[in-house]
């Protein structure tokens, strides 16, 4: 039997979100609320439409008190994706695959994130004996993700030649993105090179702007049949390719155990992604890249092939990432380093964005956006296109 | 140093007792597959490469070389912050480049995790294994500089 292909069977019909900050008072449930709330108005379709629920497995509540809450009616499909941050675009496909299968007809998707839950810090809750792949970094001091990430980091520069100037090229970047959206929690904070440079470490070779924001909010984004979303109020952004990939031998964030351990779970996901897509790395307009630490952009780069292996650190020179004159835009809203850290799912509100020419740092003809989610974890990526071509 | 009792220790399962009773004598053994040979390293139950479930703990050289190393800096949890800056190191090990383990560089093995100078840390520095006990059933494995080697 011939697969049934996703591809632009469904789309995007919808997006919303909360505000960001370092603290919002409102629970994780009120702001999944909100931020679903918005997607379904922007999308113009009513609460009681939702028959399908995609969530993360971090989410700190059931997606039923969603439906509670938002007054849905007979939901038919609802699942969640793990792994954090590497299950963004996947939460987004999923719910797409759920559509053209008609296992449901309007589903939602969404992240919910604060930053001070113990959701959202597993790390922090080590208690005195560790199980699972954690007892062969822990003990040693190895703790946090950005350690975990920092170890690999530090190999890229030791074998590719990547410098700290590479990174500042990625933190800059989204700085100044960051600085056209006024939504962004980095708003009117210009950063300068100077300014990356002298900042605190936090774990050598990675320092305080090689890292993501601290911060709270809700992403949701409205996800249809296309040829329902070409009936509604929005443009259409038609998901066009998704994958998901882990690859073999991966490790989830200590990944330090496979032949090469630079080449991470985006290399498999890659291959899915582009399988199924009419267009490759040069057709993309304008790229979200997962940005958890400065160093991910680089690999995921290369492991999306906009690069040979190696090259991602000098694909970022001469403002090469950079709105509007750069040969791929990346992370044109600030992304998780400067406009808010939603564990990613902010990324697939600016890919949406961009399509339908509404952002802030706008690319000219941005028919076709790349997101992807989280390198270092088992991962997903989507491909989304402008539709009524 | 009383901070060692509050470092977060492994769990010890039936799959990973035998790595660990093996460094309370002093020894780093590597599971290995009793069918086809291969190592793999962090234990699980199965062979990745022929699907056994036999396996034996062969016994390591404890010769190996810095493959990469990170300086961890605060906020860290409580029971590293009084050691900030240190070290933490992956070590590939001489009997296979795909055998890496996370350890620390030390220049004795019951010193603390922050006496290198991190600046003079390279990678590729041939170090040995050498063990600190830790708990009644946990000894880490730990690093030294090879003596004479770059």
């Amino acid at each position: 039997m011939e697969p049934l292909l996703l591809k632009d069977r469904t789309a995007i019909a919808g997006i919303g979100q909360t505000a960001y900050a370092k603290s919002l008072p409102a629970s994780e449930l009120v702001l999944a609320c909100q931020a679903v709330k918005a997607a379904l108005a922007d999308a113009g379709i009513h609460p009681s439409e939702v028959d399908g629920l995609s969530s993360y497995t971090l989410e700190p509540f059931m997606e039923v008190e969603v439906a509670r809450n938002l007054g849905m009616g007979d939901v038919t499909w609802f699942s969640q994706v793990g792994y954090g941050g590497g299950a963004g675009c996947a939460v987004v496909g999923n719910a797409a695959m759920a559509v053209a299968t008609g296992q449901c007809r309007v589903a939602v998707a969404w992240r919910s994130r604060k930053r001070g839950s113990a959701a959202s810090r597993p790390w922090a809750q080590v208690g005195a004996r560790i199980a699972g792949t954690g007892q062969w970094s822990r003990p040693w001091g190895l703790v946090r993700p950005v350690d975990e990430i920092a170890m690999l980091a530090r190999r890229y520069m030791h074998e590719f030649g990547a410098t700290r100037d590479h990174l500042a090229n990625v933190a800059l970047a989204f700085r100044k993105h960051a600085n056209r959206n006024p939504a962004a929690m980095m708003h009117d904070k210009p950063m300068t090179r100077d300014d990356y440079i002298h900042s605190r470490w936090v774990s050598e070779p990675l320092c305080l702007f090689d890292n993501c924001l601290e911060s709270d909010g809700a992403v949701a984004a409205v996800i249809v049949d296309a040829s329902r979303a070409a009936d509604l109020p929005q443009p259409t952004v038609l998901i066009h390719a998704f994958g998901q990939g882990l690859n073999t031998q991966h490790q989830t964030m200590t990944n330090y155990h496979r032949d090469d351990p630079l080449m991470g779970p985006a290399w498999a996901c890659a291959d899915v992604l582009w399988r199924h897509a009419d267009v490759g790395p040069a057709d993309v307009k304008v790229a979200q890249i997962y940005d958890a630490f400065s160093p991910l952009v680089p690999l995921s780069l290369e492991g999306y092939g906009f690069c040979k292996r190696g090259e991602g650190a000098d694909f970022t020179n001469d403002g090469n990432i950079e709105w509007p004159d750069g040969a791929l835009p990346v992370n044109t809203s600030g992304g998780g380093m400067s406009e808010a850290y939603v564990h990613g799912f902010n990324l697939i509100a600016e890919a949406v964005r961009q399509v339908r020419g509404t952002s802030t740092a706008q690319v000219l003809g941005a028919d076709t956006a790349l997101v992807t989610s989280g390198e270092g974890v088992p991962t997903s990526a989507l491909v989304l296109r402008e539709g009524g071509r | 140093m009383g901070m060692v009792e509050a470092y977060p220790l492994p769990l010890i399962d039936s799959t990973t007792a035998p790595f660990w009773e093996a460094t309370l004598r002093g020894e780093l053994r590597m599971q290995t597959c009793a069918s086809c040979g291969g190592m793999r390293f962090p234990p699980r139950p199965m062979c990745p490469r022929c699907g056994s479930l036999e396996h034996e703990w062969r016994l390591m050289s404890g010769r190996g070389a810095v493959w990469s190393f990170v300086v961890p800096h605060p906020p860290l949890l409580p029971a590293f912050m009084p050691l900030a800056p240190f070290n933490v190191v992956v070590v590939a090990l001489d009997e296979g480049s795909a055998l890496r383990m996370v350890g620390n560089l030390v220049a004795s093995p019951d010193g603390p995790i922050n006496e290198i100078d991190p600046g003079t840390i390279q990678i590729g520095q041939p170090v040995r294994v050498v063990f600190q006990r830790v708990a009644d059933d946990v000894a880490l494995p730990r690093w030294i500089r090879v003596e004479g080697e770059p």
